[in-house]
């Protein structure tokens, strides 16, 4: 499977849910882990450009695939992605736990609708919990997303 | 490591798949993992063998036929969702799909994993009930179809034997007056309780083990449903009624 652009061997334990392969064995640790039963949103990532959640796939199924993770939107030191620029800008965060799975949400999201109303917006950060920064700001910061991506 | 150990198997077609599951004890199916997977992170379900049936190819169609809408075992909920032919022959299907999750949910969830894994609070099966639809299922002994109406035997039970793999599901074409709505805590829920409506025919579910047809007269005659931490049962017996006024009034 790609990882952010990189070849890697599928793990030999077809136990190991994607989630922990990225975490454990890449060390791709932004990517996170909250309920692992797909309510929280916090694990999702993009397979072949699409969100999906990183805790209900085994990394063995990713084989032949190309998974997107948080770390894989900008590299460090360069400027960063419009999502990841939007809510920094639009106090999109507090803790940050929920945050690299609202990004890869709302990058899906704007792939589908690069101009989305508030309702698409409401539909499609509906499947992420966040506990602290409420979500108007998180709103926000994603109609801002949509406008930097635009740029 | 979460799950249970597992043999994993990952077959390339539906002969090969069908071969596996008339040979191996106690094997589950894996198909979007969106139901199965928090089963098995969980440790609810400790299957001896998964059959991940994601690399076969060419079981991913979206195809009309007898007027209806054919949906094989590796569509998507979202792709079937955006379908401009389910949308053409049975809106109500890509309409009950928007209420089924989160879209992110459905980019992996498959319509006929739903079926197949029968949630009593799933809007699919009820939508295949209201319409009459059925689901085709092939195993080492051949294939056969199961009609709507006998395929949901009890809370997350089918017809379907542990050696048969749903390899179809079909959605009549539908042109007549088709409604669906339901009340959850929380969008994206499952519902505490719904109703799908097509013509005269009212089929409800969350209110009982299986999804069940009911009269639009007289839509709670003879229901009992459960209660829990979310709703009594005299609430979802109060929500039946709404939600039968709201779409018949419509
Ligand atoms: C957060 C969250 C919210 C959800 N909310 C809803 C909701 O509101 N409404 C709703 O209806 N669903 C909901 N779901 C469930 C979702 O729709 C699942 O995608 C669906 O129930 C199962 O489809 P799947 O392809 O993921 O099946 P899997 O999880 O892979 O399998 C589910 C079961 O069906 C069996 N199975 C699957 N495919 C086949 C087949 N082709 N032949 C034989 N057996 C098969 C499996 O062996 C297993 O027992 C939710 C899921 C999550 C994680
Ligand atoms: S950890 Fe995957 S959805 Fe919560
Ligand atoms: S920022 Fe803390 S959970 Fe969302």
């Amino acid at each position: 499977m790609k990882v952010n652009g990189v070849a890697h061997p599928v793990p030999v334990d077809p136990r190991r849910l994607l989630s922990d392969h990225l975490r454990h064995d890449l060390g791709l640790t932004g990517t996170h882990v909250g309920c692992e039963h797909g309510v929280c949103g916090c694990c999702t990532v993009l397979l072949d450009g699409a969100p999906v959640r990183s805790c209900l796939m085994l990394a063995v199924q990713a084989e032949g695939h190309e998974v997107t993770t948080i770390e894989g939107l900008a590299q460090s030191g360069s400027p960063l992605h419009p999502v990841q620029q939007a809510f920094h800008e639009c106090h999109g965060l507090q803790c940050g736990f929920c945050t690299p799975g609202f990004v890869m949400s709302v990058v899906g999201l704007l792939r589908e609708h690069p101009d989305p109303t508030p309702e698409q917006v409401d539909e499609g950060i509906a499947g992420n919990l966040c506990r602290c920064t409420g979500y108007a700001s998180i709103r926000r910061a994603v109609h801002r997303a949509a406008e930097l991506s635009k740029k | 490591m979460k799950p249970a150990r597992f043999g994993y198997h990952a077959p390339q077609s539906v002969e090969e798949t069908c071969q596996l599951l008339a040979s191996l004890e106690d094997a589950k199916v894996l198909a979007g993992g969106q139901s199965l997977v928090p089963l098995l992170n969980f440790r609810l379900a400790r299957p001896a063998h998964l059959v991940d049936i994601n690399r076969i190819g060419n079981l991913d169609r979206i195809y009309e036929r007898d007027g209806g809408v054919a949906v094989q075992a590796l569509a998507r909920q979202s792709t079937v969702e955006d379908s401009e032919l389910a949308a053409r022959l049975c809106p109500l299907l890509p309409a009950a799909l928007r209420q089924v999750a989160h879209r992110v949910i459905r980019n992996r969830g498959t319509v006929c994993g739903s079926l197949a894994h029968a949630d009593p609070a799933s809007e699919l099966p009820a939508v295949m009930l209201a319409l009459n639809g059925h689901v085709v299922a092939a195993s080492a002994r051949g294939q056969r179809i199961i009609p709507a109406a006998d395929l949901f035997t009890s809370v997350m039970q089918t017809a379907l034997a542990p050696d048969e793999l749903l390899v179809e599901a079909w959605f009549p074409g539908a042109h007549g007056k088709y409604a669906i709505a339901e009340e959850s805590r929380r969008h994206g829920d499952f519902a505490l309780a719904g109703a799908v409506r097509y013509g005269d025919r009212l089929a409800l579910f969350g209110v009982a083990a299986t999804p069940v047809m009911a009269d639009p007269r007289d839509p709670t005659k003879g229901l009992q449903p459960s209660g829990d931490l979310e709703a009594t049962p005299e609430f979802r017996l109060h929500l039946v009624r709404a939600l039968t006024e709201r779409l018949f009034a419509a």
